[in-house]
C-alpha cells in the first residue's frame, strides 16, 4: 500500500529523520495561507501516489503568494500523468507547500526487500535526483548496497560506511547515520515494504534534509499496524481494482478486451500469455481465490464487466481447493442477474468438472465449453464482437 | 522413492480441528497419507478424524513420532507456528496459508538458520498449494486424482498451474514421482534450487520441470545449479510473459521489480542454462514428452 510523500515524511520525521516545515491545503487559498506561514519562496508539490511528478509538471519553486495561489488553482482537480501512472493518470487532490531549500549535492537513499538475501538491504548514491531505474541504467557504479542482518538490525559501523563512501564528511556523518537508522525503524517497525528518500539533499550549510520522500507497506502486516492503514487514499486507487479488493478478488485492470475469470495467480498469467499467443489481448488479470461460491462467481463477473472494453469473458478454472459444480452455478446465475449479453468460454477442470460441465451444458445459455487451455484461448479471440485493427 | 513425502512419512497437522484443516486432513487420510495426529492448542487429549490431538507441536512428535508437519493457521500466527514445529524436530513442514508479513518469513528463516543441518528443518510455503508423492501421500490442498503415479518431478511457485502441468503430463501417460509447490511469496521456506537438489539426489526422479513466474531471483539461481549441478533433464515453464512492469499480479511475489524479472529474461537465462522451455503454458506436457524422448502427436 502507498501512502502519499507528506504522510512518509511526517513518519519519518517523528523518527528522527530531517525534514522541512510544511504544510498541506486542499485549495488555493489554504496553499497561500501556508505560504504566508512558511514566509520566503516555497515549493507547491501535487501529492498523488506516483514518482517523477515534476516532469509532469506537478511540482514548482514560487517565489510569491500569488505565484503559489494560482499554481495551486490550476494544479487541484487536474489529472497528472507521470511516466508510472499509465495512460490514465491520478487526481491531484491536495498538495504539499514546503519551505524551499538550497541544494548543493543530492543523495539517492532506499530501504527495499532483498529476495536474493531475503532481507532489507539499503541502496544509496551520491547521485540522487533521478529515478532509481535510470541511475541503475545511466550511472551503476554510483549505487552502494549493504545488506541488514534482521537479528542485529542496521549497526552503526554500517552507516558510517555507507556515509564515507558517498563522500561525506564532518557533522554530514552524525546526520547521515541518524537518518538512516531512523529510516531502518521507521521500515521495520511498521512493516514497511519500501522507503525512499530522494533527494536526501545537502544544503549550502552542509546540513543533511530529506526533500522527498515514498513508503510503501506490506499490505499483509496491515491488520497489525491500524495507524498505518487509516493513511489509505481510495481516491489515488483504480476503482475497480479497490473494489475488487474488498470482495476478495485480487483483480488488475489492463488494456485490453477479453476479461479474464481464473483461480490462482500463476494460471491466471498463464491465461493471458495463451491469450496473447493466440492473438488477444486480455483486458484484465482476475485470481477469484480458493472455495469460491457462486456468489463470488457472480461478483467476479461485475468486476470484469465494470472495465467498457471488455467485448467476451473467459472463465478458466483449475478446480483444487474449488468446486467446477459451484463455479458453473456462479456463471449460471451471472448471466441471470447481471443481465449478459457478451459471450463467454467457460474451461472447467478438477474437482467436481463432470458436474460443473453438465451444469454448463444444460443451462441453455450461450456458453462455449473448452476441454483445455489453448482451445479455451482460441474460442475467446475468435468470440471478439469486434477485433482489434491488425497491427 | 520421492521426495520430502514417502511411506515412511509421518505427518502431523498443525490446526487440523479447523474448519479447512479438518477437510484437507479428511482427504489427506483418504488418499492414504499417513497422518498420525493433529495439533490445536487447547484441545489437547481430544480425538479427530480418529486422530489424537495435542496442544503443542513437541508432544506430538513426542508420542507419534511424526516427522512432518502441514500447517492450517491463520496469517497472524503462521510464522510462530513454523517456529514451534522447527524447534520440535520436525524435518519437512508444509504451510498453506495465504498472507504472512514479509517480515515474518525474515523472522523464521533467521530462525531456521540456528540448527544444526542435520537437524533443521525444511520449509515449504507458506501461500502453496503443497506436496505430492503420487500413490503415497500428500500434504496440501491439491486435487490428488490429476496426478499419476511416474518418475518426472513437477516444481512450481503457482499451485493451479502446478495442476495444469500434471494434468496435460497425466493426457500424455508421463507420471510424477513428487510435486512440490514452493509457493508465489516473495520470501519462500525453499526455493527452486533446493527443490531441484533433491530431485537431482532421488532414485525416483528421471526429469523435473520447473514451472516459474515473474519476480524475483530464484529462476535464475535455479539456472545456474541445472547447469553447473545437475545431471537430469529439465524443462520449464515462466508465467508472465504478458505482465506489465511494476504491477503485482496477484502473488506478492509476482512483481516484475529488477533486471532478469521479467518472464521473456527468465526464459533466456533458463534457454542458456540448457533447459528446455515450454513456449505456452498449454506445450508444458508436449514439452516434457520431448524431453523425455517419447514421440508426441503434432
Amino acid at each position: 500500500m502507498d501512502i502519499h510523500e507528506h504522510q512518509a515524511k511526517s513518519i519519518l520525521s517523528d523518527f528522527g529523520v530531517p525534514v522541512p516545515r510544511g504544510h498541506l491545503a486542499f485549495s488555493p487559498e489554504q496553499a497561500a495561507h501556508a505560504s504566508r506561514q512558511l514566509g520566503g519562496p516555497c515549493v507547491v508539490k501535487a501529492q498523488i501516489h506516483s514518482g517523477g511528478r515534476g516532469a509532469a509538471g506537478g511540482v514548482k519553486l514560487c517565489r510569491t503568494e500569488g505565484e503559489v495561489r494560482s499554481f495551486a488553482a490550476s494544479l487541484l482537480g487536474r489529472t497528472l500523468v507521470t511516466k508510472q501512472t499509465g495512460a490514465a493518470g491520478k487526481r491531484v487532490d491536495r498538495l504539499w507547500i514546503e519551505e524551499a531549500t538550497d541544494i548543493a549535492q543530492e543523495i539517492y537513499l532506499g530501504f527495499v526487500l532483498d529476495r536474493k538475501s531475503e532481507r532489507i538491504m539499503i541502496v544509496a548514491s551520491g547521485h540522487g535526483g533521478m529515478e532509481i531505474e535510470d541511475l541503475a541504467a545511466t550511472d551503476p557504479d554510483s549505487l552502494v548496497r549493504m545488506v541488514i542482518d534482521p537479528a542485529a538490525g542496521l549497526v552503526d559501523y554500517q552507516a558510517r560506511e555507507l556515509a564515507f563512501r558517498l563522500g561525506l564528511s564532518g557533522k554530514q556523518i552524525g546526520q547521515f547515520v541518524t537518518t538512516l537508522r531512523a529510516c531502518y525503524r521507521a521500515y521495520r517497525d511498521l512493516d514497511a515494504m519500501m522507503v525512499e528518500i530522494n533527494p536526501l539533499a545537502i544544503t549550502g550549510s552542509g546540513d543533511l534534509v530529506a526533500l522527498d520522500a515514498k513508503m510503501s507497506f506490506d499490505t499483509n502486516a496491515l491488520y497489525r499496524r491500524p495507524q498505518v492503514a487509516a493513511l489509505r487514499d481510495p481516491g489515488q486507487e483504480d476503482p475497480r481494482e479497490s473494489s475488487a479488493h474488498d470482495n476478495g478478488l485480487a483483480y488488475v485492470g489492463l488494456d485490453g478486451d477479453i476479461g479474464c475469470i481464473i483461480n490462482g495467480a500463476g494460471l491466471a498469467m498463464a491465461t493471458m500469455d495463451m491469450i496473447k499467443l493466440a492473438g488477444g489481448e486480455p483486458a484484465n488479470f482476475l485470481d477469484i481465490g480458493g472455495g469460491a461460491s457462486p456468489e463470488r462467481v457472480v461478483t467476479a463477473f461485475r468486476t470484469v464487466l465494470t472495465d467498457p472494453n471488455v467485448g467476451v469473458i473467459l472463465v478458466n478454472i483449475f478446480a483444487g481447493i474449488n468446486r467446477c459444480d459451484w463455479i458453473a452455478k456462479g456463471v449460471v446465475q451471472a448471466y441471470e442477474e447481471v443481465g449478459l449479453t457478451l459471450p463467454v468460454i467457460v474451461r472447467l477442470s478438477g474437482t467436481n468438472v463432470e458436474e460443473g460441465r453438465e451444469i454448463i451444458r444444460t443451462s441453455g445459455l450461450p456458453l462455449l465449453s473448452a476441454d483445455t487451455l489453448a482451445e479455451a484461448a482460441k474460442l475467446a479471440v475468435r468470440a471478439r464482437p469486434t477485433p482489434l485493427a491488425a497491427e | 522413492m520421492a521426495i520430502l513425502i514417502t511411506r515412511d512419512t509421518r505427518v502431523i497437522v498443525q490446526g487440523m480441528s479447523g474448519r479447512i484443516g479438518q477437510f484437507h486432513a479428511e482427504e489427506m487420510i483418504a488418499y492414504g497419507t499417513n497422518v498420525v495426529g493433529g495439533v490445536t492448542p487447547g484441545k489437547g487429549g481430544e480425538t479427530h478424524l480418529g486422530r489424537p490431538l495435542f496442544n503443542t507441536v513437541r508432544e506430538a512428535v513426542e508420542a507419534t513420532g511424526a516427522d512432518a508437519s502441514l500447517l492450517f493457521v491463520p496469517p497472524a500466527f503462521a510464522a510462530d507456528a513454523m517456529m514451534e514445529a522447527a524447534d520440535a524436530g520436525i524435518k519437512t513442514a508444509v504451510c498453506v496459508t495465504d498472507g504472512l508479513p514479509a517480515q515474518d518469513m525474515m523472522k523464521v528463516k533467521r530462525f531456521l538458520k540456528r540448527y544444526p543441518r542435520e537437524r533443521k528443518m525444511r520449509l515449504i510455503g507458506p501461500n502453496c498449494a503443497g506436496i505430492i508423492s503420487p500413490g503415497i501421500g500428500f500434504m496440501g490442498i491439491m486435487p490428488p486424482h490429476i496426478y499419476r503415479p511416474g518418475r518426472v518431478g513437477i516444481v512450481g511457485r503457482s499451485g493451479t498451474l502446478g495442476y495444469e502441468a500434471a494434468s496435460q503430463m497425466s493426457a500424455l501417460g508421463i507420471g510424477v514421482s513428487s510435486s512440490i509447490g514452493i509457493g508465489g511469496d516473495p520470501i519462500n521456506g525453499s526455493s527452486f534450487r533446493d527443490i531441484l537438489e533433491l530431485f537431482e539426489n532421488d532414485e525416483g526422479t528421471d526429469a523435473v520441470i520447473m514451472i516459474g513466474e515473474i519476480g524475483g531471483p530464484q529462476e535464475a539461481e535455479a539456472a545456474a545449479y541445472v547447469r553447473d549441478h545437475m545431471t537430469k533433464p529439465v524443462a520449464a515453464y515462466v508465467a508472465g510473459l504478458s505482465a506489465p512492469k511494476g504491477r503485482k499480479m496477484g502473488h506478492a511475489g509476482a512483481i516484475i521489480s529488477a533486471f532478469g524479472e521479467s518472464a521473456q529474461e527468465k526464459v533466456e537465462i533458463l534457454q542458456d542454462a540448457g533447459i528446455m522451455v515450454a513456449p505456452n503454458p498449454s506445450s508444458m506436457g508436449d514439452t516434457v514428452a520431448r524431453m523425455l524422448g517419447l514421440k508426441v502427436a503434432a
